[in-house]
């Protein structure tokens, strides 16, 4: 079931998430809602899909029962503001964000963490 | 020699895309350039119900369709661009954005919006995201059964000060003046609500904790006594500020920052013209930013065509 309305492609369970990190080398997962904080990182993936080719971008519904495994991550201990945004190395967490971030912030994880 | 728009439009929410909109309809090359996310303020908003023509729909829906429309008329987009330099006293206009690339167009439109104010207080970076909040509709379930504070006076800050109330187990509102600017019924509503304290003519002046916030620093503004209250989170409520920094002394401004317009929404400069938030007026809403654009386009089409 999709919980939100992007054009990324989005994560609908635990286990889809597990065979993406485990697949891919570099992964980017924002969980969120359709909501103002959200819709800019959305934004931005969209925008870095091309230049990032080494990286595999997706979404996942923060009120989707099956993100309880971002939600509850260790790296996402004290985030209190959406959304809650990972970045998978070798399907390990390499770097977890809370709350909106802008371009530069996002391009600065992808480049320290995913490269 | 490198192409050159007819008009390009710098900003993306309601008053560039409607800007967008009109000048593509009108057949002319445009381009619009924005440095935040498409849709602005708009997608700030969970619920437009005072759209005309539109019952009710999510700001985010109403940032898509106007962007359908701007593309569907042809014109070209980039979002989340970093402009370093502004030629817009050229009789042919130009932006050079930080990974060098350079933009030019005959016209500009200035639709750089606003964007919430914050306090600038120490602490305020660590704890984005960790206890300090300026969406409640986002946010709010973090705080179940928690303490809130809220800071400001205005109708935001009241009405989601209640709001929050249905989440959290106390809210307190911190605000700078001894009455609120927002409306009565607003203000009314918050003060008969159980769950709402009151620190006035206070100011908040440092976010302290650890890994998350724990508590915040105030100053009562008439005595400067400093209290320290604990809470688990702030919501921060107090108004907009343009973002007119890049154009402040290459166009007319006021003391506030805004940039100056005459009623066809031209600049000081010729050929530059401005729009929406940003500009000086007295009411902002999705509605007048779209007049606004529209205004600016079909001056901005009337100066290329003379």
């Amino acid at each position: 079931m999709n919980y939100l309305r992007t054009n990324i492609q989005e994560i609908e369970s635990a286990e889809e998430l597990q065979k993406v990190i485990s697949e891919n080398e570099n992964v980017m997962v924002c969980c969120g809602r359709m909501g103002p904080m959200c819709i800019p990182v959305y934004e931005i993936m969209e925008e870095l899909e091309e230049e990032y080719e080494n990286v595999k971008f997706f979404s996942m519904g923060f009120d989707n029962p099956e993100s309880v495994v971002i939600r509850n991550a260790p790296e996402c201990r004290g985030f209190m503001g959406l959304p809650f945004t990972m970045y998978y190395k070798n399907g390990k967490v390499a770097r977890a964000t809370t709350s909106i971030q802008n371009m530069e912030q996002v391009k600065q994880h992808l480049d320290n963490h995913l490269v | 020699m490198e192409k050159i728009f007819d008009v390009m439009i710098l900003g993306a929410g309601a008053a560039g895309l409607s800007a967008g909109i009109y000048t593509s309809r009108g057949k002319l090359d445009t381009l619009i350039l924005s440095e935040g996310i498409t849709g602005g303020q708009m997608v700030l908003t969970n619920e437009i119900a005072n759209y005309p023509g539109v019952e009710t729909i999510k700001g985010y829906e109403l940032v898509a369709i106007m962007k359908r429309q701007a593309k569907g008329f042809g014109c070209s987009m980039k979002a989340n661009v970093k402009i370093r330099n502004y030629h817009l006293n050229e009789e042919v206009k130009s932006v050079e954005l930080e990974d060098g690339r350079v933009f030019r167009a005959k016209a500009v439109i200035l639709a750089p919006g606003g964007r919430p104010r914050s306090l600038d207080i120490p602490g305020e970076k660590e704890f984005e995201g960790r206890g300090i909040s300026y969406c409640a509709t986002c946010d709010a379930d973090f705080f179940r059964d928690k303490r809130l504070v809220v800071v400001g006076g205005g109708n935001s800050a009241l009405e989601e000060a209640v709001t929050l109330t249905h989440f959290a187990s106390h809210v307190t509102i911190v605000h700078q003046f001894d009455h609120f600017q927002a409306f009565a019924h607003a203000v009314e509503e918050a003060e008969k609500n159980p769950k709402i304290s009151f620190i006035l003519e206070s100011e908040l002046r440092a976010y302290v904790g650890g890994e998350k916030l724990e508590k915040v620093k105030i100053e009562n503004l008439k005595t400067g006594e400093m209290q320290e209250l604990e809470t688990d989170g702030v919501f921060v409520f107090i108004g907009y500020q343009p973002n007119t920094n890049a154009f402040r002394g290459l166009v007319e401004t006021n003391d506030r920052g805004e940039i100056v317009v005459d009623p066809s929404m031209k600049t000081s400069i010729p050929g530059v013209f401005a729009a929406g938030d940003s500009i000086a007026k007295r009411y902002r809403q999705v509605t007048t930013a779209v007049s606004d654009g529209t205004i600016a386009a079909l001056s901005a089409a009337e100066f290329i065509r003379s």
